[in-house]
């Protein structure tokens, strides 16, 4: 029997858990549970991430989005969850509307995943050398230190540093802190004619 | 099964990366809490996550450095900006909810001609 | 132990499971039995404070079978749901909140070289990961249909939300005069270069004043963040009953407690790695005994064992001072603990990490920070000789530029940097 990969194990486990429970989140009609499957499925796939190397992504996967993102949403929920809101049902109309569009999406994809031989598994990883985060916080000040690694001249010269990228998200982040206060400041209630009276 | 002995390729990747986004994108569709739509945003965003760094791995495609960082960073890009647009979405939402005491999508129709 | 493994057992991946599930048992009874120890040193710390015993009737003297008498009372009892409770949210939410706080003694190293799996960017899974634990907290006060659960899960969402902003500018701080998110780096850099030895003077605490203010807040938000006293407004007994756990009974409550307790022990182990050092004791005693860089493998192994139980004993000082601080201080209020953090935690953290940064730069040696030496030099010298370099030279230099100098400085790598920054 062959050796077993388990990198693969791990990959099919994080896997079908991740589409599992995304397909979970679009079959359930209660809004807490698909917040709850929603979370299970982006912590699956930070697994996936750790699985492809990327180490950093898979740790900010789960903080920003699961821990920051998700919070949020769930903060929503729970404020919108009254009575008749938890549960709405869509219609068999629009399911099979989308079922068929998301299914003629899904075969284009699938058959473009699959279809070309060089991404197709070729040998047994090895070794453990994984890379350092370093080399990406070096790429988002502008200096992209793996640039050296690649042989072809000509693909090294379109490897650029991400520092003017980094400034615009840090600003873009401000300017939504900064309108996602304004927009769900306290509003003045609409005065009403009987309370004029009593003035 | 051959899945566990051989090594997973970008194709897995891909296929997975696949699977979610038809999610999220059928989950836009057909959901009618305004929350179940920003649901199936995060979805979207997130299968077009694990394609950029399936790409971006350098231990899918020994040999072949591919875009490299490019994939972690645009992914990290992603993930910061979902975030942004989620807390924009979700103080629409609140506001939509604050007026019309509900989060259906279908009763926004206050511009239906 | 695997390769070892594996010359007894016909199916090979039986041997690679049999020390993964040997592993996982270790990490987790550290925790569990960590739960059973903690909660009976609470009860015996929150005695004596209050000037009266604590459990002092099973197991002797002092009770130490207290909690195993306790867990086996839990265990009997029956396992309620409430009726209009969701039913698989409230039976789900315990064993998220117990995931989140265990996942983090995955990358917890517990002397050099012990961990679960050595991430490059551990510091920054463990603080991710213990902010998951909101999720059960969330799901149990809705799940189970009373108010007084829900404003407890929805209170400490809050908390932990917000104090995490402050708590990862503060973890930022040791990152940075080490040069790398992996513990297992940080902790070794907390000795003294190329003579190994541990004196608490190389301790980053005692590094410079930024660095031991940056610990004080550091503790504060990570006592908030685990909703200990004065923070615990989710369980506050006296107001709401008994907050998001009030419904829970039997075991699935004292899953919440085993993950309370064990993110408790998991936030000060990241206290002392970060600040004191992990496994490096106050005094240099491996080194005196001849254990530090010993070739013979018992002698290495018993080095590190040494230096576990230091490490497990500072982890246990640093909650036996959350308990202390539970018991003396009284409870914040909801806006006293949202004040805290953004007007007094988070400005005070940017503040000490500016502080240290332009406390490095006034150093010798500028902004390099020895990890990044290896990377550095590489990359200087191949932009020079314009020619690929070998992929695994960096990993390699990251690892042997460990036990260089501190201080080290070399002038063409200044000019890198400044080149690549533009600043300088």
């Amino acid at each position: 029997m062959e050796p077993i990969n388990w990198h693969s194990v791990f990959f099919l486990v994080f896997a079908l858990l991740a589409c599992g429970f995304a397909v979970a989140v679009l079959l359930t009609s209660n809004i807490v549970r698909m917040a709850f499957y929603l979370v299970l499925s982006l912590a699956a796939t930070s697994g996936l991430f750790f699985l492809a190397g990327a180490d950093f992504v898979g740790a900010m996967q789960v903080m920003i989005y699961v821990g920051g993102t998700l919070v949020l949403l769930i903060f929503g929920v729970m404020l919108t969850a009254q009575g008749p809101f938890i549960s709405m049902k869509t219609s068999a109309g629009e399911w099979t509307l989308g079922i068929m569009v998301g299914g003629l999406l899904l075969a284009v994809l699938l058959q473009a995943a699959t279809s070309i031989d060089a991404w197709q598994p070729a040998a047994v990883i090895e070794g453990d050398s994984r890379p350092t985060a370093t080399r990406l916080g070096m790429g988002l000040l502008g200096a992209r230190v793996d640039k050296l690694d690649e042989v072809d001249p000509v693909q090294r010269g379109g490897m650029s540093g991400y520092l003017l990228p980094f400034e615009i998200v840090s600003v873009h982040l401000l300017v939504v802190l900064v309108g996602s206060a304004y927009l769900a400041r306290p509003k003045k209630r609409v005065q009403n004619s009987s309370w004029e009276g009593l003035k | 099964m051959n899945l566990l002995t051989d090594p997973v390729g970008i194709t897995h990747y891909l296929i997975v990366g696949a699977i979610l986004f038809v999610t999220g994108a059928v989950c836009m569709a057909t959901k009618r809490n305004a929350l179940g739509v920003l649901m199936g945003i995060e979805l979207v965003l997130n299968g077009a996550n694990v394609n950029f760094v399936a790409f971006g791995s350098e231990y899918l495609r020994p040999g072949v450095l591919g875009i490299g960082l490019d994939g972690q960073l645009i992914a990290l890009f992603v993930i910061i900006l979902a975030a942004a647009e989620a807390a924009v979405a979700l103080a629409i939402v609140l506001n939509f909810y604050n007026n019309h005491s509900t989060v259906d999508v279908d009763r926004a129709d206050e511009l239906k001609g | 132990m695997a390769e070892f493994l594996k010359q007894y057992l016909s199916p090979e991946w039986l041997a690679y499971a049999i020390v993964a599930f040997i592993h996982a048992f270790i990490l987790i009874n550290i925790v569990a039995v960590g739960a059973l120890v903690f909660i009976w040193l609470e009860r015996k710390v929150s005695g004596r404070i209050q000037d009266r015993l604590g459990p002092t009737r099973v197991g002797g003297k002092f009770g130490w079978l207290q909690t195993l008498a306790d867990g086996l009372k839990l265990v009997t009892k029956e396992d309620l749901c409430p009726k209009g409770a969701d039913q698989f949210l409230f039976l789900a939410a315990p064993y998220v909140s117990f995931c989140a706080s265990f996942a983090a003694y995955m990358a917890l190293p517990f002397a050099d070289g012990w961990v679960g799996i050595r991430l490059n960017v551990a510091v920054f899974f463990i603080i991710a990961v213990i902010g998951l634990e909101v999720f059960g907290v969330i799901l149990a006060g809705y799940a189970s249909a009373s108010k007084w659960s829900l404003f407890g899960a929805m209170r400490e969402a809050a908390q932990v939300v917000s104090y995490e902003v402050p708590l990862g500018m503060c973890v930022v701080v040791p990152v940075l005069l080490a040069g790398s998110m992996d513990l297992v780096t940080i902790a070794q850099m907390q000795t003294a270069g190329a003579t190994q030895m541990g004196w608490f003077t190389h301790w980053y605490v005692f590094n410079d004043p930024f660095t031991f203010i940056t610990f004080w807040v550091y503790f504060t938000c990570a006592t908030a963040s685990v909703n200990r006293a004065p923070f615990d407004l989710a369980e506050a007994e006296s107001e709401l009953v008994a907050g998001f756990h009030t419904e829970y009974s039997g075991l699935r409550w004292s899953i919440f407690f085993m993950a309370e307790y064990g993110s408790m022990f998991a936030v000060s182990g990241l206290a002392a790695l970060l600040f004191f050092g992990g496994w490096n004791g106050p005094l240099p005693i491996t080194h005196w005994l001849g254990l530090a860089d010993a070739s013979n493998p018992v002698l290495h192994y018993a080095g590190n064992l040494l230096g576990a139980l230091n490490f497990v004993f500072k982890c246990v000082v640093g909650v036996t001072f959350m308990m202390w601080v539970r018991w003396t201080l009284p409870r914040l209020r909801i806006d006293q603990v949202m004040t805290t953090c953004l007007k007094y935690c988070t400005p005070l953290a940017a503040a000490m990490f500016a502080g240290a940064v332009v406390w490095r730069f006034l150093l010798p040696g500028g902004l390099i920070l020895p990890s990044d030496q290896g990377l550095v030099r590489e990359a200087h010298t191949e932009i020079q000789a314009a020619a690929p370099s070998d992929p695994a030279a960096p990993a390699a230099a990251d690892n042997t530029e460990l036990a260089g100098d501190r201080v080290a400085h070399v002038t063409p790598q200044n000019e890198l940097v400044g080149a690549g920054r533009g600043t300088h």
